[in-house]
């Protein structure tokens, strides 16, 4: 059963139900669970990179060599990923990518908001599909969809996890 | 200065490289790395980036990793590699054994009237590479350096990482397909995977 406090851990099962095999990720404190898990696991790998698009190109070469792979990141990453997005959209390669938000939701640092208001449209113009979970149940619904239509059919698929499901970063 | 005592030519180098790959899978950067290795001989092994500035040996770690027993070369530009600098240092955590990542270095941008790039000013990406814990990194400036590089191909002993010092001339060009989707199947086909 799905509740408000297992919903990272039933992410996680739902990754693995689908076997992933890299989970490529620039950290955030709503993937923190799931980067641990991870590490702990033998059949999926936590790759740490330096920036967000290497974990695109990444993506790509993973699924030349016949493997999946979901890259992990917050919105603010979405904007350096954009160009190595064509990548996907010239070769049509399967992506699959779950950010977590920020700027959206009881933000508190103005510099998020940027970046968190153009996340979806940026993902959006270049062709990649934007599924929103505001709540634990669309979370895994979503991403057991957006793994399934991506790797059968090719797609580029991004769940947005809401500032909703993480709460509010008290400081 | 660089060009200056720097005799290798970037095509004679490519094909001595793409002569030595036996079974070796090879990525390439956009621009004229993508040129020299179609102009040595195509091959569905091959995979040309046309675009995606940045990210060829990215997409040469993500296909190493996948499978570690299948030798991968990336062959890419110093402007390409220096964009996606960040990337030797997220290769130096895998350090995946069966991956090189080969820099033919002019110290310009040729694709774009031939403007200087860092390499040209004194950033030495061979370092940059031995101080992100790559196994072997190389600094290859004559036929000498580059031969004892080839002994290194197809990588089993890696993660290497080459900086061949090349002549900063333009070649012609000789283009390989543009079409993404067609390199990325007869690839995976040549895998015997499901060209979906």
């Amino acid at each position: 059963m799905i509740t408000d406090n297992n919903w990272e851990k039933n992410l996680f099962d739902i990754i693995k139900k689908h076997k992933i095999n890299f989970l490529p990720y620039v950290p955030d404190a709503g993937h923190a669970k799931l980067i641990s898990l991870s590490e702990e696991d033998q059949s999926i790998k936590p790759i740490v990179l330096s920036t967000e698009e290497e974990g695109v190109a990444f993506s790509g070469g993973c699924w030349l060599g016949g493997k999946k792979s979901v890259l992990l990141m917050q919105s603010s990453g979405v904007g350096n990923c954009i160009n190595m997005l064509s990548l996907l959209s010239n070769c049509n390669f399967p992506f699959v990518t779950l950010i977590t938000m920020r700027g959206e939701f009881g933000e508190f640092n103005s510099w998020q908001v940027p970046m968190g208001k153009a996340t979806q449209g940026c993902l959006e113009n270049m062709g990649v599909v934007v599924h929103k979970a505001t709540n634990p149940i669309d979370v895994i619904s979503f991403t057991d969809a957006a793994l399934y239509s991506a790797f059968s059919s090719d797609q580029q698929i991004a769940v947005l996890l809401s500032q909703r499901l993480l709460g509010r970063k008290e400081w | 200065m660089v060009g200056k005592d720097i005799n290798l030519k970037r095509r004679s180098v490519v094909k001595q490289i793409v002569d030595n790959r036996k079974e070796a899978k090879i990525i390439t950067g956009l621009g004229s790395p993508t040129y020299d290795v179609f102009d040595a001989g195509d091959n569905d092994s091959n995979f040309y980036l046309w675009g995606a500035m940045g990210g060829a040996a990215m997409v040469g770690l993500g296909l190493a990793m996948a499978n570690p027993n299948l030798p991968v070369i990336v062959i890419t530009g110093d402007g390409e590699q220096l964009m996606g600098v960040g990337s030797l240092a997220t290769i130096g955590v895998q350090k995946p054994n069966n991956l090189s990542i080969i820099v033919l270095d002019n110290g310009y941008y040729g694709e774009t009237g031939m403007q200087k790039s860092h390499t040209s000013f004194g950033v030495d990406l061979h370092k940059i590479a031995k101080a992100s814990n790559f196994k072997h990194s190389f600094s290859v400036k004559s036929d000498n350096d580059l031969n004892n590089l080839i002994d290194y191909l197809p990588p089993i002993d890696g993660p290497i990482f080459a900086n061949i010092k090349v002549e900063p001339q333009l070649p012609p060009r000789s283009l390989p397909i543009l079409d993404g989707v067609e390199l990325k199947n007869r690839f995976r086909k040549n895998l015997n995977l499901k060209a979906l």
